[in-house]
């Protein structure tokens, strides 16, 4: 059973289900249940790293061209990153089923 | 051997969970369980016990403070009555779903409305699926005894255990009392440690979100170690005789290798009961007894063994499952006779609500009835004898 979707025996659960392991959530994909995903448009962006002080999860890290990517392993769609976005280069687009 | 004084019982539970050694004890008073906090706070006022006793504002605080503390190792004691219990309700859960073992006295009472501070198990029964080993004394030298093994079964099972006595009836009666010595206690209950608690220097996280992947699983481990727990609660008990000599069983039987008629019954009660068996056995009726001591896990197999051959079982319940088929014990047994060949005719009476004296003569008319009910099957499935009309 694959543990990075929470599958996994309760004979392989810790006692009391504690978490062992410190920040092993970042293991576990947690965005599974997004309905629209940010798409960044890189002609637009700035940098200014906006989306990545603002996002709750956090899901955005960055990159070594200094542009801020969304992990989508992470992100549920709140499209916080959208709103603030001062250049509007982040779109939220519908998940296709 | 220790030497046996007269003590109220509160005060020896006190006594005996101070015995224990216990690192915190957070607690709110509440009739009739205030003797046994207040006596505790003395002892830790006095410095004659090195614990921690935190005031609290109400019993929710209380729970969650031994919580709290237990998380970190320590060991804890709570205990409450009635209300109060109501009040701890939500951390009940927490408790046992963090498997952490805390041990709480229960001076069992009713519940209001109507308000009352007199003695049924109306109080624990609202708890009976919260996840806590579950113990019922008959009296005070048991209720002390209980608690020894309360912190035994706890900490090797890593589970929240509830120990009940009821009010007044057992709580404030002055008995003789045989105290363990404190060397074979510290023997019994070596200090306590547990593998994961809260430390920084080997952080663990408790009470994470149980998402449905894994909310199952989860509770799946908890009813396996409850359930597990049934064996660590029979060794404690053998281990316990070899240092005492005093000898406890999850469910015991009077009378019952032939009896015709046997009844079930939890708490202090048994005591009035097995008198009426003795004056009915004089006469020839064959009765007798079955006192569940352990409530939860419930042990099953030591139940259908204690019953025997009997053809009728009269289940006396002390608290009510408004609209239910029975009482809070009838409902089990009957569920465990299910699961069994036997099939006894069985009836079920609620009584002894809010201290209502249930007498000698009320159990030989019970037993009396349940006799009539193996010619004639009852229609009732419950009822809540004594009711005026």
């Amino acid at each position: 059973m694959p543990r990075d979707q929470g599958l996994m025996s309760w004979k392989d659960l810790a006692i009391g289900m504690y978490i062992l392991e410190p920040g092993n959530s970042a293991k576990f994909k947690t965005g599974d249940w997004r309905s629209h995903r940010p798409v960044l448009d890189k002609e637009k962006c700035i940098k200014c790293g906006q989306c990545y002080l603002l996002c709750p999860e956090p899901a955005y890290e960055e990159n070594e061209e200094g542009y801020f990517i969304c992990n989508l392993m992470y992100c549920k769609g709140c499209g916080i990153c959208a709103a603030i976005c001062p250049k509007g280069a982040i779109t939220m687009v519908l998940e296709e089923a | 051997m220790g030497k046996r004084v007269a003590k109220e019982v509160s005060i020896a539970v006190a006594d005996a969970v101070a015995q224990c050694r216990v690192d915190v004890i957070s607690a709110y008073p509440i009739t009739p369980q205030t003797h046994i906090v207040e006596h505790l706070a003395e002892l830790v006022n006095n410095g004659e016990l090195d614990a921690e006793y935190v005031p609290v504002e109400s019993e929710h605080a209380a729970l969650s403070v031994c919580i709290g503390a237990s998380a970190t190792g320590a060991r804890t004691f709570t205990s409450t009555s009635s209300q109060g219990l109501l009040f701890m309700y939500e951390n009940l859960f927490i408790a046992s779903g963090l498997r952490l073992p805390i041990v709480m006295v229960i001076a069992n009472r009713s519940i209001s409305a109507p308000i009352s501070i007199w003695n049924d198990h109306s109080d624990v029964m609202t708890m009976r699926d919260a996840g806590w080993i579950q113990t019922f004394a008959e009296n005070g030298q048991e209720a002390v005894d209980l608690v020894y093994h309360a912190y035994k079964v706890a900490e090797k099972c890593l589970l929240p255990v509830a120990v009940n006595l009821d009010g007044f009836i057992v709580t404030h009666v002055v008995e003789p009392i045989e105290m363990a010595e404190q060397e074979v206690v510290d023997k019994y209950l070596p200090p306590l440690k547990m593998k994961y608690k809260l430390d920084p220097k080997k952080p663990v996280s408790m009470g994470a979100i149980g998402v449905p992947e894994i909310y199952t699983e989860a509770k799946k481990a908890l009813d396996e170690a409850l359930k597990a727990s049934y064996k660590v609660v029979i060794q404690a008990w053998r281990e316990f005789e070899k240092l005492t000599g005093r000898r406890y069983n999850p469910v015991e039987s009077y009378h019952m290798e032939d009896a015709e008629v046997g009844m079930v019954i939890m708490g202090s009660l048994a005591e009035t009961a097995s008198n009426a068996v003795d004056e009915l056995r004089a006469k020839g009726k064959k009765v007798g007894l079955v006192k569940i001591r352990l409530w939860r896990p419930f042990p099953m197999q030591d139940f259908l063994k204690a019953i025997g051959k009997v053809k009728a079982l009269c289940v006396i319940d002390r608290a009510i499952s408004h609209g239910a088929t029975g009482g809070p014990v009838g409902i089990e047994v009957r569920s465990a006779l299910y699961q069994s060949n036997k099939r006894p005719r069985l009836v079920n009476f609620i009584a002894g609500l809010s201290g209502r004296d249930v007498t000698k003569d009320d159990f030989k008319e019970l037993f009396e009835r349940t006799f009539e009910a193996l010619s004639k099957k009852p229609k009732f499935s419950y009822e809540i004898y004594g009711a005026k009309e």
